[in-house]
């Protein structure tokens, strides 16, 4: 029997859709050896009130640990939290997600535990006491098959590779008090400066719209924000020769450098599809690609392509989506 | 100030890769290396915080083969004023293993700031740079796109999903240099001449007992074929339906 930890991660009292993900992927690996899956959840006073979805989705044991300190993410006293718990809980495996947050704290974890660490995992499995990970290296273009020996192991997963699923437990609430003082950290976060309100991420969107060179100029770059805003549920991604020109932040740069997103849908809008584009984009469920370069690379990964002027294709398409969606 | 650059040598990812006979590291062959982006723009940020300061200096420190030297040489190059070079017959792929060796090169160094790249783009973990900040027990702020040194505190800015985090901390600390934070300079041949004649230290890396092994590596399957369903706008209505109908995204 091994238990497993999961680490909900939430910001702004609110769990994110990776937190779910998690526990998701955790529950899987528990019900493998008849294990238990026990949620770590840290936030300021109030976000207990988080336990019961993550109880809806496997939890057995949501662990809470609330305090001020917990306000913003506190890398120090959430790694010290982590760590302590994983090791006295005995955990075989901890789960993460490979987020900003997950890259920070999981590393750290490891660290303290002197424990085996693989990020950015796309499955993990538990075949009697081996625990194996998939990991894709070299931008996407090998693929590992990782073991990681002794306890506990360390694993981050990549979002949206492990879809929530409900599996509802009784989901025990256990507080525990932090470890040390979460105020006295030698980080601090001072600000968290957020996009505009109800934007979607990159990370979670289901749908991404991104733009490349083949705009022209940064003002058109409305074009792609106005057939995401078409679809309502989409993201806004760039490429790298986007970001360098400072016609977007380079926090919307998807490939090598920038994110590695996995969305239903990905919309390339003038990308011709440089290797290290693809890297960040190549596991999308579905792309479609509008390039006025019959060769481009991207049309070789599309699944949907047309070829054209973005500047006569991309509104007709907007207005084609707003019209579908109207009936909705 | 004294800053250590931790960096690494990566092969050029515009290749299409073979696995090597032994089913379990990727063939060499044909293969060129380079400097790893992320190292660049932390060593461009020692070289910056260097300069500003009007004294200091650059340590680089890097982990493998003898070919790594190349590696070294790039960035004393750019302005690192001397290096260590720690022996291994090859870079791990397990970051403890890695990050052991570094910490206790590094331990005894005095160093105000170490720096890292976020992540390399072979191994793709992204775990050495908090993992030695862990080893060392030194304040950590990851993946930053904007730094400022002022009376030995640090605050930089980090990129996460959908906004970012504004950090304080104090030093020593190690740093993660995410993209954007600056431009990396090309070496000038002045920098190139001089870069021959800095101190290169080598010595054999002690590696910590590797946690993680890889198996089996494997290609991953070529997305199916995909299809031009048409020219222009005309080809709209038939984009629309077939993402209604058959990819059910709409």
């Amino acid at each position: 029997m091994a238990n497993i930890l999961a680490f909900a991660e939430s910001r702004n009292g609110e769990l994110r859709k990776v937190a779910l993900e998690v526990v998701t992927a955790a529950r899987r690996l528990a019900d493998a050896t008849g294990g238990e899956v026990h949620a770590l959840l840290a936030g300021a006073p109030g976000i207990v009130a988080k336990s019961e979805q993550l109880a809806q989705h496997g939890a057995d044991v949501v662990i809470v640990c609330e305090h001020d300190g917990f306000t913003k993410y506190n890398p120090e006293a959430v790694s010290a939290l982590a760590a302590e718990r994983i090791k006295s809980g005995g955990y075989r495996a901890a789960l993460f997600a490979t987020s900003a947050l997950g890259r920070d704290l999981a590393p750290r974890v490891a660290g303290k535990l002197a424990a085996g660490i693989v990020t950015d995992v796309t499955s993990v499995e538990l075949t009697g006491d081996t625990l194996t990970v998939k990991h894709p290296m070299n931008i996407g273009k090998v693929i590992a098959t990782v073991t990681i020996a002794g306890t506990p192991a360390i694993v981050s997963l990549r979002p949206n590779t492990y879809a929530p699923v409900l599996n509802p437990k009784a989901g025990r609430v256990e507080r525990v008090a932090p470890v040390g003082d979460p105020l006295a950290s030698r980080v601090v976060v001072k600000e968290l400066v957020t996009g505009s309100a109800g934007k979607l991420d990159l990370a979670e969107a289901p749908v991404i719209v991104a733009g490349g060179r083949g705009l022209k100029a940064k003002e058109n770059f409305k074009l792609v924000e106005d057939l995401a805003d078409a679809f309502g549920n989409a993201a806004v991604g760039a490429t790298r020769a986007v970001t360098d020109d400072g016609w977007r932040p380079h926090a919307d740069q998807i490939g090598q450098t920038g994110r590695l997103v996995s969305p239903e849908l990905y919309v390339a809008v003038g990308i011709s599809g440089a290797v290290q584009h693809l890297a960040g984009m190549k596991t999308s469920r579905t792309i479609v690609a509008i390039n006025k370069d019959r060769e481009a690379p991207i049309f070789k990964v599309a699944d949907y392509g047309i070829v054209g002027d973005v500047f006569d294709v991309v509104p007709a398409l907007t207005a084609a989506v707003r019209e579908a969606r109207k009936g909705q | 100030m004294k800053i250590a650059v931790c960096v690494k040598r990566v092969p050029d990812m515009d290749v299409r890769f073979k696995i090597a006979a032994d089913g379990v590291s990727v063939d060499e062959t044909g293969v060129k290396f380079e400097l790893n982006d992320f190292d660049a723009w932390a060593v461009e940020a020692a070289l910056q915080l260097k300069e500003k300061a009007g004294q200091g200096e650059v340590t680089v420190l890097s982990l493998g083969p003898n070919a790594v030297q190349e590696t070294i040489r790039k960035a004393l190059s750019m302005g690192a004023d001397r290096a260590v070079h720690l022996q291994a017959d090859r870079i791990p792929f397990d970051g403890f293993a890695i990050a052991s060796a570094l910490a206790a090169e590094l331990k005894d160094g005095g160093y105000d700031l170490i720096l890292f790249g976020r992540l390399s783009p072979d191994s793709s973990n992204g775990v050495t740079g908090p993992m030695v900040a862990e080893f060392l027990d030194m304040p950590c702020v990851t993946a930053i796109s904007r730094l400022d040194i002022t009376d030995g505190r640090g605050t930089a800015k980090r990129e996460i999903e959908g906004a970012q985090e504004i950090v304080e901390f104090s030093l020593p600390a190690v740093l993660t240099v995410d993209e954007g934070l600056n431009t990396a300079r090309y070496p000038s041949l002045k920098g190139i001449m001089a870069a021959k004649k800095k101190p290169l230290e080598s010595k054999p890396a002690q590696l910590g007992e590797p946690k993680v092994r890889i198996e089996k590596l494997d290609l991953p399957p070529d997305r199916a074929a995909g299809r031009i369903i048409g020219d222009g706008a005309a080809a709209v209505p038939e984009l629309v339906r077939l993402l209604q109908t058959e990819a059910k995204v709409l």
